[in-house]
């Protein structure tokens, strides 16, 4: 007897009334995706309840996999067996001793009303069976280590135990596309990771700066989307250069003010980016009076260019509750790598924390970035990056 | 040419010496220049770092890069030994280990610390038992060798992680120089917090190998400097070594997959027929490593049966490379009981996936005219 199941749990997708099927579907298939380096396993949709079947297939690495998968609630290794007595009690035996536990309890229920012993007294059946026939576990009706379940279907029964938590959230990808402003940093990652776990897909924008940013400003960057892609299939990440319209700024605008302007156009681009590809909005990672750029003041400022959604789930975060998720998803190794971005590169003296949208107008008004920003759109580079490893593309396949 | 000596070292693969040769001319900069060169070479180091990762189910940044087994030994016993003699300075190992690790333990003794050197029996593996009872309140570290050298006689690591594992504060030092990619050996499931590994016995390159270090294990440093390699081996990357020894140790893995079965057949081809031959003495046993066998010819100066073979062209070895030239009876093989007969007169044939059953044919029809001329 082994384990042929995996049991996913969605609580949150069963609300959602109408769009119910499509959640599913897009589960379903992110499921697939991911786990298509497993061609003997299938993924199978039944009232309520989300399977893998195995197919002899080891299932360790398959709930690893699982565990990145925004949707899954939580997963059980799951045993198929006939209604018959006999077999379920192997079953429930062989899921106990499979277990972490010390302590158990069972627990029967009975969908299929056709089979003849109720569930109470199922309960007494199959808990005697387990404690005659083991020795160490006790039962715990009240707090068990491990919940024995045993749901009799009419398409048979199934046994579970230890529950695998999982990710939460909504599948990427049922909430449309939003654009992630990547820098380099601790935050955007994980404002791109929380986007992610509400079901929105992410693409990415960079702005480098070459040559005062170097190559591997621009890769761990790269890294970042990269580890991303862990949650997600691909995230696009579109590379704009920004030297240009950085030096113009600085040359045009009053030093205390260069940072709120280079934001604004940098939002400006982001927007123009979102539409010419159809995202609906921008996602940052700014959290509310972290930094000069950050203030109340600053986010008014910078967002009047745009009427697009900014999306800001780390507003209301302290830094460390960001750098624990950082570290979580293991974006933090990356992002802490000491190379300069262009917002820390050109970083003013004493930036303004209260800018006003008069004072910045007025500053703009004396200035024409639009033909530098064009030049850096036309400019832009868009890198695929995958969950999949490209050896093919690998620079150096042949050394290793 | 049929070399039977690849316990001592190994031919490095061809394809091995072109990516040192490729690598040393095309990513020459320092990893840690800010520049575009240095910034590829830090790239190759990485993706060098996470294909060895990969390959042996760890992460990437528990492998550490040395120049071989006896650096490896040595950083994780004194690294050990120096970062946590507050905490303890007993150290438990084996009476059978590769002199890097026991001539270690021999300094650290000079230095206050207490060693206890497990016996082993006839086959050459040590008890759980004699293990458990000579852990004290101030152990730190066990360290165990994998395979032996001498004898390929493998000792059961996981279980030893598993009783380590009882006692939170003391390390567990592996030296898989002779086992890596010809037994089995999980880091993780076995509890080992630090593993040595060399290049040049997977026909990688001498002067290269890496080190398992567990996340959040600490050792005192035997090289201080630049802070390379998590500052626990400082000194500008050997880069291209680094890069040979990923290469080697994936066609290694690549090889094991295909040719594990052959070396089996060879294995035991050379136990039953050696076993057949009057006066040879089998040493190991089929419990051990497949690709080393260890026999002894009493009465016969193991010296010249290696010269008389190198007259045809083979090459095995008397007892393991590095003591040999120590004119004196094993200390291994006198560990496991044996007496001064057989342990004075061993000889180890150590094979390769790259051998072949003709060549072990031929080495077996060779080595009966050998001892036959030399009996006389």
């Amino acid at each position: 007897m082994q384990y042929d199941h995996i049991l996913i749990r969605y609580g949150e997708i069963a609300l959602k009334g109408n769009n119910r099927k499509f959640f599913l579907n897009t589960l379903q298939q992110n499921i697939q995706q991911k786990l298509k380096g497993f061609p003997n396993i299938r993924v199978k949709k039944t009232q309520g309840r989300m399977f893998v079947l195995l197919n002899g297939q080891d299932p360790d690495p398959i709930i690893e996999i699982c565990k990145n998968i925004f949707g899954i609630y939580s997963l059980s290794l799951a045993i198929k067996v006939s209604h018959d007595l006999e077999e379920i009690k192997e079953a429930a035996l062989y899921a106990l001793q499979n277990s972490k536990a010390k302590t158990f309890k069972v627990a029967v229920r009975r969908a299929d009303k056709k089979f003849p012993i109720g569930s109470q007294e199922m309960n007494h059946i199959l808990g005697g069976h387990l404690l005659q026939n083991t020795s160490g576990f006790t039962v715990d009706v009240h707090e068990p280590d491990v919940e024995i379940k045993v749901e009799i279907r009419n398409t048979g029964t199934y046994v579970t135990s230890d529950v695998i938590k999982g990710l939460g959230g909504l599948p990427v990808g049922s909430s449309s596309r939003t654009l992630l402003l990547l820098s380099g940093g601790i935050d955007s990652p994980v404002a791109g990771y929380l986007a992610m776990k509400r079901g929105v897909q992410v693409d990415a924008i960079h702005f480098h700066s070459p040559p005062y940013t170097s190559e591997r400003a621009k890769q761990k960057v790269i890294d970042l989307a990269k580890t991303l892609t862990k949650y997600t299939h691909k995230i696009n990440v579109h590379l704009v250069p920004f030297t240009k319209l950085q030096q113009e700024i600085f040359k045009q605008i009053p030093d205390r003010y260069t940072m709120t302007v280079m934001r604004r156009v940098m939002v400006k681009i982001s927007e123009r980016v979102c539409q010419e590809q159809g995202i609906l909005s921008m996602t940052t990672g700014e959290s509310l009076g972290q930094v000069a750029s950050q203030t109340m003041e600053s986010m008014n400022v910078i967002n009047e260019v745009t009427n697009y959604p900014i999306i800001r789930p780390l507003v209301a975060m302290d830094k460390e509750e960001v750098v624990a998720i950082a570290k979580q998803i293991d974006t933090y190794d990356i992002s802490i790598r000491p190379y300069e971005d262009c917002c820390t590169i050109f970083m003013p003296k004493s930036p303004a924390t209260n800018p006003t949208r008069e004072k910045i107008n007025h500053f703009e008004s004396q200035a024409d970035f639009s033909e530098l920003m064009e030049e850096a759109i036309k400019e832009m580079t868009v890198i695929e990056v995958t969950d999949q490893d490209d050896v093919a593309d690998d620079e150096f396949a042949d050394l290793l | 040419m049929i070399y039977l000596d690849n316990s001592a070292t190994t031919k490095p693969h061809p394809s091995v010496l072109q990516s040192f040769q490729d690598a040393s001319e095309k990513f020459f900069a320092n990893p840690s220049s800010i520049h575009q060169l240095g910034g590829a070479a830090e790239r190759l180091l990485t993706r060098a770092r996470e294909q060895i990762a990969e390959i042996l189910n760890v992460q990437p940044d528990e492998i550490i890069f040395t120049s071989g087994g006896t650096e490896g030994n040595n950083m994780a016993i004194k690294g050990v030994a120096f970062n946590y003699q507050q905490r303890g300075k007993h150290i438990i190992t084996t009476e059978i280990e590769h002199p890097s690790v026991y001539e270690t333990c021999k300094g650290l003794e000079k230095l206050g610390f207490e060693i206890t050197y497990l016996p082993v029996n006839k086959k050459g593996v040590i008890s759980l038992d004699d293990l458990v009872k000579a852990i004290r309140d101030d152990t730190i570290l066990i360290s165990v060798m994998h395979v032996n050298n001498e004898l390929g006689s493998i000792q059961p690591i996981e279980e030893i992680g598993k009783i380590a594992a009882n006692y939170p504060k003391l390390f567990f030092h592996v030296d898989d120089v002779q086992g890596l990619g010809k037994v089995p050996l999980s880091l993780t499931d076995s509890g080992v917090d630090l593993c040595t590994f060399s290049g040049h016995k997977i026909h990688g390159l001498n002067g290269t190998g890496a080190m398992y270090v567990k996340k959040n294990t600490s050792l005192f440093p035997l090289l201080h400097g630049g802070g390379q390699e998590l500052s626990l081996r400082s000194g500008t990357e050997n880069l291209a070594g680094a890069v040979s020894f990923a290469k080697a140790l994936r066609l290694h893995d690549e090889e094991r997959r295909e040719k594990y079965n052959e070396l089996l057949k060879m294995r035991s081809y050379l136990f039953d027929s050696l076993t057949n031959i009057d006066g040879v003495i089998m040493n190991s046993t089929l419990e051990g490593a497949p690709h080393i066998i260890n026999i002894s010819v009493p009465h016969l100066k193991p010296e010249v049966v290696i010269h008389q073979l190198s007259e045809y062209g083979i090459y095995i070895s008397t007892k393991s490379a590095c003591s040999s030239k120590q004119n004196d009876i094993s200390r291994i093989l006198a560990a496991c009981g044996h007496d001064r007969d057989i342990s004075a007169t061993a000889l180890r044939i150590s094979l390769s996936y790259q051998n072949t059953m003709a060549e072990v044919e031929k080495f077996v029809e060779t080595f009966k005219l050998v001892i036959n001329q030399l009996s006389q």
